[in-house]
């Protein structure tokens, strides 16, 4: 199958490959554009580890096609942060202990920073439901629902 | 993931002629590319359509207007949607995750493929996946599977949420392809599995999905989805139940009832519902309409616990739709 170009805002820097079609977005952006911190876990939808912004939406990285993306913007966990100043939901999952091991974190906090856009963080029990895409097998849950209360309140 | 060659079109001509071809639509893609990597689908060539003028939701008096390219997200969020029908919002809400729900669009929604564990392991007898094979469920793990409407060849339900709530809703699909336009109800897009389980909608070869219609009245107004599954978000429904109740003068005038999670395809409960009519909407009345609904359920090994759980999500539903005021 001929590889196709494609051009993708990535954290606002255009930038183009040139992949099969097969290539999920997910895959894209680690294995083409080297971007790692978006994560592969179930590459299947169900635990939200590849959750990145397109568009300012939030989507599972893994459950679409690089090819469908071309012309789109999209915001990755390396894009959140502003030189060495942290995102405010970045530190807040430092100062809530946010996290054990980490690997579901970078889809963790995408997702909550689209939660909290979202308008959808106003409560511990919201935030439960609207951040329920993303599973964290190390169950550091109270963390992360306190990190993102804190990062909705302070924005 | 085997290859394919793919396209994105910008009209609607272009897609119906790409699909006449033998292309197969591509919309957000959440079931169609998860199956295409576990190699259940192989489609050759993909069709593109998300550039199609295709997401408008719009009211036309009291009836609500989707487009088929709204994205689910949009739909549960959209002013016209809660005021005209809040029961969609509803069942939208209760199904998948913030991120599946930004992506995954009406059409697709519907046309979702089955959550059976066997149609997804390429090594067990499926009929859906692979004709004449068997069914692995039936003398399997088949606690998630349908009691209604099953035929010796498959017992998948229907997953959608949404497609219970357009059922009880009296829906319709606008659709266009090749024969030009056509509009049918919603409940009958899904076939029942028969003898032919792998055959699961009701469009022809090339029709695409352009827009459901959900006509308002006084349904709409006391109507909800109550959807029961292992975990409080993100699951797929053991028991849900769409209902709605025009109520006057203390007397049930009109009712609707549809279940998801109990049938091969959403299922609506006419019996139940013509039970109910000239009824005062009291618990009485409700577990007698519950009852009817139960009546030839076919439980399986694993899911006998289905039919009361049915029963009292019906009863439920229909006292949370009647405390609406």
């Amino acid at each position: 199958m001929s590889a196709r170009g494609v051009t993708i805002t990535v954290n606002g820097e255009a930038r183009s490959i040139a992949c099969d079609p097969r290539t999920s977005l997910l895959d894209a952006l680690r294995e083409h554009l080297h971007l790692t911190g978006t994560k592969k876990g179930c590459n299947q939808g169900a635990c939200g580890a590849c959750t990145v912004l397109v568009d300012g939406r939030r989507i599972n990285a893994c459950l679409t096609l690089a090819v469908m993306h071309h012309g789109a913007e999209v915001t990755t966990i390396e894009g959140l942060a502003t030189g060495d100043a942290l995102h405010p939901l970045q530190a807040a999952f430092i100062d809530c202990d946010g996290l054990q091991c980490g690997f579901c974190t970078p889809g963790q906090i995408v997702s909550g920073v689209a939660c909290i856009n979202e308008g959808h963080a106003s409560s511990a029990a919201e935030i439960q439901a609207w951040m329920s895409g993303n599973i964290c097998r190390c169950g550091a849950y109270l963390g992360i629902i306190a990190a993102i209360s804190q990062a909705a309140g302070r924005s | 993931m085997f290859p394919f060659s793919f396209d994105k079109v910008s009209t609607e001509d272009e897609a119906l002629r790409a699909a006449a071809a033998g292309g197969r639509f591509l919309a957000g893609g959440t079931t169609l590319i998860d199956l295409m990597r576990e190699e259940i689908e192989q489609p050759r060539h993909l069709v593109d359509i998300n550039a199609l003028p295709l997401a408008e939701i719009r009211a036309e008096g009291s009836d609500l207007l989707i487009g088929a390219l709204a994205r689910m997200a949009d739909v549960a969020g959209h002013p016209e949607t809660l005021r005209l029908h809040p029961l969609i919002a509803e069942s939208l809400l209760e199904g998948a995750s913030p991120q599946l729900r930004n992506a995954a669009s009406i059409g697709g929604n519907l046309l979702q493929r089955v959550r059976c564990p066997y149609f997804r392991m390429r090594d067990a007898a499926c009929n859906k996946r692979m004709p004449g094979s068997g069914c692995s469920a039936i003398g399997g793990l088949n606690a998630g599977h349908a009691i209604m409407g099953t035929s010796e060849h498959c017992v998948a339900t229907h997953p959608s949420d949404l497609a219970v709530a357009l059922v009880a809703l009296d829906a319709t699909l606008r659709v266009r392809g090749p024969e030009g336009e056509r509009g049918f109800p919603v409940e009958d897009l899904f076939r029942l599995p028969g003898e032919t389980p792998h055959l699961e909608h009701t469009l022809m070869p090339g029709e695409l999905i352009v827009e459901v219609w959900v006509p308002g009245g006084p349904p709409a107004r006391k109507a909800r989805y109550l959807k029961v599954r292992d975990r409080a978000s993100y699951e797929f429904a053991l028991v849900s139940t769409a209902v709605a109740l025009d109520i006057q003068d203390g007397r049930i005038l009109g009712a609707r009832i549809a279940a998801g999670g109990v049938g091969t395809r959403p299922w609506r409960m006419r019996a139940s519902e013509a039970a109910l009519i000239g009824k005062a909407p009291v618990r009485e009345a409700f577990s007698a309409a519950a009852e009817l609904a139960v009546r030839g359920a076919r439980p399986l090994s694993g899911n006998h616990y289905k039919v009361d759980l049915l029963r009292r999500t019906i009863v439920r539903a229909l006292e949370m739709a009647g405390e609406m005021t």
